[in-house]
């Protein structure tokens, strides 16, 4: 697209952001209440929901029971009307699958499966409207959904994506940053100690360059995390006030 | 379909209850249990809405996108349906589990609105025979609470009084060959009319008697359930029985003065909270899932 610059030369992005500037994250826990536990975030354009159930029982063969810990699993699904051309198939297709290892794995590394051998804990993800940063948006919102369950978790999980632009490294791509084909970065971090839980990048960028968009990543992580902290705080009050505590 | 597992004493309970025309959460026999709606919730899609029947949650977004008319109707566009059962609701709708239900809600759109009078079809043509418009409703379950025929109608309907379809014009230059040019104005679009659009109600068979808007719980008391397209004139344009259960002629045509006279109320309520809703203009605050 000739003329569209991601990066403008008073340091504004595409829609009149900063370089290291998140989008406007608002979320919702216990939305739904048939599940365990539930929650809701719009990050900007992007809209998730994800749901819990467990833990439970093994469902399917007894033969998957782990005898020292519990089963994470995560389905990744997009609804058809989530993207600007209308997808065919919502759950099933490569990409799909995909997310749902890479939720399985970054959930794997923070909830305390040792507590629950050989139970299951489920984790659903539904993306409503996807503007970028789906895969950060899934992960924020699965872990207000599993601290709504009130399952152990060693910390928060947060995540955040990151892009490189003219030697600037830009936090939270929106689909516009993501379709140029910049190098993208997504980056699910434990906020407490500052450890990786998933990293992944796509692209070609230089090593000199990675410890820049890393810390922008990071740096935009712990942002949401403040955020997050805040929207579990505000629900734990609203519940204890319904209870009459 | 997602049911739950009831004692027999649970159910002995609800059919006494209904017999005497009061349902454990004390509605009467045929009174609807409180409906949400909210339209343009997803703005990537040309019309959305959100429907929330108790318990049940549904989303249905409408994609308008250009397409080629049916051999057998060259001057009309249609209309495609999909209905995804997220397992959101429940985790047996994980995978593939969810592709039956999902199929036979699908069916069952296809059946109510395959009439000439629901939709206005010739709107959406744009060039006989080259070019018409294709209008996809995708529905996304949620949360299922029972009495799902009936959410996803009323949100189908809602979704589609909020599709905004841009206006196109097809330019003839002097070789013949034609060019389709979108209007400049985003805000200039054609609107469907939903007059005669129907509901679904579903009439559940508990006992001697037949409810309206069941929850889980009763539908696991019934065995045979009528499912009834009305039109808001009362225009019947799909009758439908399920379950295992049977029914006599009786009943049936008893049900479905039921289902008339229910289907017109709803049909007024709806009419009446779309329009308000529309009067609030682009100020309105929307809620979507956060509120």
């Amino acid at each position: 697209m000739a003329g569209l610059e991601l990066l403008s030369d008073q340091g504004y992005r595409v829609d009149g952001r900063r370089a290291g500037e998140l989008r406007k994250i608002q979320a919702r826990m216990g939305v739904f209440a048939q599940a365990d536990g539930s929650a809701y975030i719009e990050q900007g354009n992007t809209k998730a929901l994800a749901v819990v159930y467990g833990p439970h029982e093994i469902r399917g063969s007894r033969a998957r029971a782990l005898p020292d810990r519990a089963l994470v699993n995560c389905q990744y699904s997009s609804a058809t009307f989530s993207t600007g051309e209308r997808k065919r198939r919502p759950h099933g297709d490569r990409k799909s699958c995909e997310m749902g290892l890479q939720l399985r794995q970054t959930f794997e590394a923070a909830i305390l499966t040792q507590l629950h051998p050989r139970s299951q804990i489920d984790i659903y993800v539904q993306v409503l409207q996807a503007d970028g940063g789906t895969y950060a948006a899934c992960v924020n919102a699965a872990t207000l959904a599993v601290l709504d369950a009130g399952i152990p978790m060693r910390d928060f999980v947060c995540a955040c994506s990151a892009g490189f632009v003219d030697g600037t490294a830009l936090a939270d791509l929106s689909h516009v940053e993501e379709a140029a084909g910049g190098p993208q970065l997504a980056l699910a971090l434990l906020p407490a100690s500052g450890q990786i839980a998933l990293l992944e990048m796509d692209a070609r960028l230089h090593e000199d360059h990675l410890e820049q968009v890393l810390e922008a990543a990071a740096q935009a992580a712990q942002d949401v995390h403040i955020l997050l902290d805040r929207v579990v705080r505000q629900h734990v009050r609203e519940a204890s006030i319904l209870l009459g505590d | 379909m997602a049911s739950v597992a009831l004692s027999e004493a649970e159910k002995v309970y609800i059919m006494h209850g209904v017999q005497e025309d009061l349902r454990v959460d004390g509605r009467g026999c045929e009174d609807y249990r409180c409906v949400e709606v909210e339209t343009d919730v997803v703005s990537n899609t040309s019309g959305s809405a959100r429907v929330k029947l108790g318990h049940t949650d549904i989303l249905v977004g409408v994609k308008a996108e250009m397409g080629m008319p049916k051999l057998e109707k060259p001057n009309e566009g249609y209309l495609e349906f999909f209905v995804d059962c997220s397992a959101n609701a429940t985790p047996e709708f994980e995978g593939r589990g969810g592709d039956d239900l999902g199929t036979e809600i699908a069916n069952t759109l296809y059946r109510i609105f395959n009439n000439k009078s629901s939709v206005d079809l010739k709107t959406l043509c744009i060039s006989a025979r080259e070019h018409c418009w294709v209008l996809y409703v995708d529905v996304l379950l949620l949360e299922c609470d029972g009495n799902l025929f009936d959410a996803i109608s009323i949100a189908v309907k809602a979704a589609l009084f909020n599709t905004r379809i841009p206006r196109v014009r097809v330019l003839e230059d002097e070789e013949g060959s034609k060019d389709i040019e979108l209007s400049d104005d985003p805000y200039d679009c054609i609107r469907l009319s939903v007059e005669n659009v129907p509901c679904i109600v579903t009439l559940c068979k508990i006992g001697y008697r037949h409810v309206v808007d069941a929850t889980l719980q009763e539908e696991a008391c019934s065995l045979a359930s009528l499912l009834v397209s009305v039109t808001s004139k009362g225009v019947v344009t799909c009758l439908r029985k399920v379950g295992k259960g049977s029914l006599d002629p009786e009943s049936i045509f008893e049900m479905m003065e039921t289902s008339k006279r229910v289907g017109k109320v709803l049909h007024a309520s709806l009419q009446s909270i779309l329009h308000k809703e529309e009067s609030l203009g682009p100020r309105r605050q929307k809620v979507g899932f956060l509120g």
